[in-house]
């Protein structure tokens, strides 16, 4: 028992558990999504969130020490943000024939997408600091964080409600398009990206190529206009 | 292969020096992924390599959002007080964000054959 112990105390503090769990509560979440016949509802980021969450807390680790072996993954995220350059470029040629939708649409959206999480939980009684930090909640985290931090909510409150903000439009998105009969690609791309952000962008690319090109686009145009709107939407509001 | 993560690392980098070069409001990999647009669109095409290895990124995009979403435990106090208007405020925002989006989308964007 003594030795087992000392071999957990070891690989705990190194960055390898941190980062091989991480690896296979997602091939865990893709595989119980792929059971489920691909459906959106059984969404593989969720899965290994859930998954990872509880172990943290049943053998009592904190997030940092995980962090330090996650971190190589959450690193890609970098290279792969500038990577969505490809799926837009293939698409440029819709892009310029829908730049005038594509203008209001964002305008419209990304207002859209702050005032009803700030109206929804104001209404349902939640605290200012909690509303500070949803405004932003439909860009990018990185983004999203220095708004909180801008109007006054929690960066790091922000940064969970991004993603799950991300995992919400994953799950219920294509649904939500169905719905209401958008059945176009550039339309349903767009608005998966706006309200969700790369997590959409993600799911948009499993759809299709041109839904994916234009999620990545609205990923990062809300990104901007989140980044100007909500400051002043928050004044206005607050 | 190794050339073109080199290649996406050396835009993300030169993103991050623009943006706080002139003080932009944007994350450099958001600058980083404009500036490899704007390469692609000198170059005139897609290099075979930098397509494969765009895409061995974007395949597996959703799971690098796993490490940010797990910081979710640092805040369980609060959204276990507040997990009611929390999840409306999800769910609901984003059903309403993702229809008005998509429906001015549609309602905007010129038909097959029609100037753009």
């Amino acid at each position: 028992m003594g030795e087992l112990h000392e071999i957990w105390v070891y690989l705990a503090t190194s960055p390898l558990l941190g980062l091989t769990v991480t690896l296979l509560a997602y091939q865990l979440g893709m595989w119980l999504w792929e059971k489920a016949g691909r459906s959106p509802l059984v969404n593989p980021v969720l899965v290994a969130m859930l998954v990872l969450v509880g172990l943290l807390l049943v053998t009592d680790t904190d997030y940092a020490t995980y962090f330090e072996g996650a971190q190589f993954v959450h690193f890609l995220l970098g290279p792969a943000t500038v990577a969505l350059a490809i799926p837009l470029y293939r698409q440029f040629h819709a892009l310029k024939r829908s730049i005038l939708a594509v203008a209001v649409a964002l305008v419209a959206g990304s207002l859209t997408a702050a005032a009803s999480a700030v109206g929804i939980a104001w209404v349902l009684g939640a605290s200012d600091r909690t509303l500070l930090s949803l405004a932003p909640k439909s860009a990018t985290s990185p983004i999203a964080m220095g708004v909180a931090e801008q109007v006054g909510g929690l960066p790091s409150l922000t940064a969970a409600l991004v993603i799950l903000t991300g995992i919400v439009g994953a799950v219920i998105g294509s649904a939500v398009l169905d719905l209401i009969r958008v059945k176009e690609w550039p339309a349903r791309g767009f608005a998966m990206g706006l309200a969700s952000h790369g997590i959409g962008t993600a799911r948009a690319l499993q759809c299709h190529e041109v839904a994916g090109a234009f999620a990545g686009l609205a990923m990062g145009l809300n990104g901007l206009a989140t980044a100007i709107l909500v400051p002043v939407l928050v004044t206005l509001l607050f | 292969m190794i050339g073109y993560i080199t290649l996406l690392l050396v835009c993300q980098l030169a993103g991050e020096v623009l943006a706080r070069l002139l003080g932009l409001p944007l994350p450099g990999p958001v600058l980083g992924m404009v500036i490899l647009f704007v390469g692609l669109m000198l170059r005139g095409h897609v290099p075979e390599g930098l397509d494969g290895t765009a895409r061995g990124l974007l395949n597996n995009l959703s799971l690098l959002f796993v490490p940010a979403g797990v910081g979710v435990m640092l805040h369980l106090p609060l959204v276990m007080r507040e997990w009611l208007p929390l999840s409306a405020a999800l769910i609901g925002s984003t059903v309403i964000t993702i229809a008005v989006t998509a429906l001015i989308m549609r309602w905007l964007t010129p038909r097959n054959g029609g100037r753009g």
